[in-house]
């Protein structure tokens, strides 16, 4: 593999060819918020805190630092006030779904560091909250795990969510890797089982 | 049929064909479009195979069913050649009457296209909706029979591929196609050949190249005309994109909602097959080629390259994360060319004509046409293929034939649902990629929507984020979760409880989703809410601040009164109300129970004295009291 240089935060940062952003930042202790990513899985890009500004050819843009490979030349910053701005929004929106979480969980650290108000935009949306901020991570270290989830998806849009499967609900060895990796701590102690409505109870509009 | 095995074999057929054919004698043509069959067109036909089956003139007289002409709207439409006489509207009652007619060399007047002077028109090509249109990708439709493969090589079909296969290299014909600065006619106008010459440079075996027929924009369907009126246009184009690129298997993704173009573009992939003109060594140059249809499950955000391409290996079509070009990485990480309809259907044109052919239609940086499914309050509606730098102007009032009922324009969205509006000053911006995206729109696939007086652009925003808010995967959170606030605050608004901040806290969200979001759906979904505040924001600001819809459409901010100085109580208002909220007698002057009143619109229309008022932002004045007689009465 090859080595790529780029600059990150005005520091030159040598990384290897194939590399996240993310990865390279981590290399020389830049900080990047993350709520979706964990490094035992493929980059997913659901929750959006990592983006970061990225310059090359002159043009500045923003990106997902957990998905965007590293190349020669890439200048990255990873704190301004604008992606600050952005990220408190993004933290904002993931409220609304989310409604609360526990403290000392990773979503609640980051309400903290950015001076989110949860309840901006959540006070404007009749829902129910679901503690849930759909960033799959439980549905893929599930799948990672078994090799044949027994939670999954259902729905799209705004009436996505995860549930689990009951006719593979017996693969499940309560491993409790989804509670451990879940940043609002949604998944209780007992496993995800009797948090988890069922795809049936889902699919007959009974939660 | 035997296989073609040579260019020559296909001349030597085309010829063939031509030869068999006598130009002069008449041929009805029946428009077999989605709209014109579900508007009787298959019923027109089989009577007109009856009639001349009847009166013995097979011989005499052609009768072929075609791709879509555009003009749905008047469907099912009937064409006779060679005088090109187009009727609208035919009724399986009208087949024996035209068929008489050709017989006699006549023209049927009361079937004839009126006019906007209320004459009538009889030659299709001086009708307005068409004479001003420039239709070099979408003309053939009306001419061939979509199931025949004959009818398109007899048109010239296939002959761009020979000349491909037999004249050029695949450089020469990537060159060509950059040459032409063809751009991609599906959403961002990205360069064709930029895409086909990263594909084809690309490490990696088997290469695909793909159509992209997924067209959920809704009230579009320019793709699916061409996939179902003209199947082997596309095929071609894409037969001669796999030879630049490198490709020997391709896909042809079609949502499942089109059954026609599914079951046409079958049709023409096994007779390109039987003909040798898709396969192994396609007409004996060595070079083979093979392509499936995917159904797709017809979702608009499967339309997103990688969601389309998640679907074509299997997996749910939702988008990926995408850094790395699918031209690089894409149908299980191979190099895959995924190009629209249109773009494909282009490529034959450009290959035939030549480059310089092509870029001597367009402005400086839109070369050649594009299709544009035009709808709303226009007098005639339906695709219109215009050359790229025509104004807005020019397809809403020559071809559109101006707004219906002699209203007023307001505004036209183009780009689908999440393009923009464009308000009447940039009425004579040239439509090109570029001009459109300057006025913060686009040009997405050719959704074009005209808005009349009557619109609340409020209502509008809100409508096309409700649209997206179904659509959106639900993947990332600032699409699934923008988008939901957004609505949240547009139906607030709408419903008489904006507040001041709100104009600033839809910004902010629009900002963040159009620079975070995952994939295109969400970082252009503010643009309908982002360009209706740029050009009208003083409507947001009366619905927030004066609880006043300046266009009388939201029905929270509305009211409807009966003025006591012109009722005639004649009791229309009063029969009609569906809910009973219209008080009053037969002498009495008429009432509306505001409590009761749903805001229906129902006596607004039903009133024959334009004594009902449609109020907003000022209190509902007083009835006279009861048992007041009309003025006339009185
Ligand atoms: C939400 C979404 C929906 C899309 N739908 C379509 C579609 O229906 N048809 C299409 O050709 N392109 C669609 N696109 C654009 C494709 O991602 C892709 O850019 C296009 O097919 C490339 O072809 P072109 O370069 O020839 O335009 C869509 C994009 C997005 C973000
Ligand atoms: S961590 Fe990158 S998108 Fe969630
Ligand atoms: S279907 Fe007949 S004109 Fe479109």
């Amino acid at each position: 593999m090859g080595k790529v240089k780029l600059e990150i935060d005005g520091k030159e940062v040598v990384a290897e060819e194939g590399m996240t952003v993310l990865e390279a930042a981590r290399l020389v202790g830049a900080e990047i918020p993350t709520l979706c990513h964990d490094e035992r899985l493929e980059p997913y890009g659901a929750c959006r805190v990592c983006t970061v500004e990225i310059e090359r050819g002159g043009k500045t843009r923003m990106v997902a630092a957990c998905g965007f490979p590293v190349e020669n030349g890439l200048k990255v910053r990873t704190r301004s006030p604008r992606l600050d701005r952005m990220r408190k929004t993004l933290i904002e929106l993931a409220a609304v779904s989310a409604g609360e979480w526990e403290e000392g969980s990773k979503f609640w650290t980051l309400v903290r560091e950015y001076g989110a108000d949860p309840s901006r935009f959540a006070s404007r949306v009749q829902i129910k909250p679901t503690k849930c901020i759909v960033c799959g991570l439980c549905v893929r270290t599930c799948s990672d795990v078994t090799g044949d989830g027994v939670i999954g998806f259902v729905g799209r849009g705004i009436n996505r969510r995860v549930v689990i499967f009951p006719e593979k609900a017996q693969n499940c060895w309560t491993c409790r890797y989804c509670q451990e990796v879940c940043p609002t701590g949604k998944i209780s102690p007992a496993g995800p089982l009797h948090s988890f409505p069922s795809i049936d109870d889902v699919l007959a509009g009974r939660v | 049929m035997p296989r073609l095995n040579s260019r020559a074999d296909l001349e030597e057929l085309r010829k063939e064909i031509l030869a068999k054919r006598d130009p002069n004698k008449p041929r009805i043509t029946v428009c077999s479009g989605t709209a014109c069959s579900a508007s009787g067109a298959r019923q027109v036909a089989v009577a007109l195979e009856e009639e001349i089956r009847k009166r013995g003139l097979d011989a005499e007289v052609e009768l072929k069913k075609t791709g879509c002409h555009g003009f749905c709207e008047k469907g099912p439409l009937v064409v006779v050649y060679p005088q090109e006489i187009c009727y609208v509207r035919v009724r399986p009652e009208d087949v024996p009457e035209i068929v008489q007619s050709v017989k006699e060399n006549r023209i049927i007047s009361r079937l004839l296209y009126v006019g906007p002077g209320k004459e009538r028109i009889s030659r299709e090509s001086e009708i307005p909706f068409y004479k001003y249109q420039k239709r070099i990708v979408f003309g053939l439709n009306r001419q061939v029979d979509p199931k025949s493969i004959e009818d398109y090589i007899a048109s010239g079909g296939y002959g761009a591929l020979a000349k491909a296969l037999f004249e050029m290299s695949p450089e020469q014909v990537l060159e060509e196609i950059k040459k032409a600065d063809l751009r991609g006619r599906g959403g961002g106008g990205f360069p064709a050949g930029k895409k086909w010459e990263t594909a084809r440079n690309a490490l990696g075996e088997p290469k695909y190249v793909i159509v992209n027929c997924d067209e959920g924009d809704p009230g579009a369907y320019m793709d699916r005309s061409l996939m179902e009126g003209n199947p082997h246009r596309v095929l071609e184009g894409l037969i001669i994109g796999a030879y630049a690129i490198g490709a020997r298997e391709g896909f042809i993704y079609v949502r499942e909602e089109y059954p026609l173009a599914v079951e046409n573009v079958k049709v023409a992939i096994k007779q390109a097959e039987e003909y040798g003109l898709l396969g192994e060594n396609i007409l004996g140059s060595g070079f083979d080629f093979h392509v499936r249809v995917h159904r797709g499950a017809g979702a608009f955000v499967s339309g997103e390259s990688t969601a389309l391409m998640n679907a074509i290996e299997g997996r749910v079509g939702e988008p990926r994360m995408k850094y790395i070009h699918t031209a690089v990485s894409g149908i299980k990480g191979k190099p895959s060319c995924l190009n629209n309809v249109e773009t494909w259907a282009n490529v034959p044109l450009i290959i035939e004509h030549g480059a310089d052919w092509f870029r001597s239609i367009g402005t400086e940086k839109s070369k050649g046409t594009k299709i544009f499914s035009l709808v709303g309050k226009v007098n005639d509606t339906g695709l219109v293929e215009v050359p790229m730098g025509i104004t807005l102007r020019d397809i809403i009032y020559k071809i559109g034939g101006g707004i219906k009922g002699g209203k007023k324009f307001k505004a036209v969205q183009t780009g689908g649902p999440s393009g923009g509006v464009i308000p009447e000053e940039y009425l004579d911006t040239p439509v090109d990629f570029d001009r459109l995206v300057e006025l913060g729109s686009m040009m997405g696939s050719g959704g074009m929507i005209v808005m009349d007086e009557d619109t609340c652009m409020v209502d509008i925003a809100r409508f096309f984020v409700g649209f997206l808010l179904e659509e959106s995967c639900g993947k990332c959170v600032p699409c699934r979760e923008g988008l939901r606030v957004l609505h949240s605050i547009l139906t607030d608004i709408c419903e008489g409880r904006g507040r001041d901040e709100d104009l600033k806290l839809i910004e902010e969200i629009a900002e963040t989703m159009k620079e975070t979001s995952l994939c295109a759906l969400g970082t252009t979904a503010a643009n309908p809410v982002l360009t209706t505040l740029k050009y009208f924001r003083s409507e947001y600001e009366a619905h927030i601040r004066e609880r006043r819809c300046p266009a009388k459409v939201c029905k929270s901010l509305i009211a409807y009164y009966i003025d006591p100085e012109a009722c005639q109580a004649c009791g229309a208002c009063l029969k009609n109300c569906p809910v009973g909220a219209v008080e009053g007698g037969e002498d009495e002057i008429h009432r509306i129970d505001q409590d009761k009143c749903t805001k229906c619109g129902t006596c607004y229309e039903v009133c024959a004295f334009n004594a009902v008022k449609k109020i907003s932002g000022e209190p509902v004045p007083p009835s006279p009291p009861r048992g007041t007689r009309p003025r006339a009465k009185r």
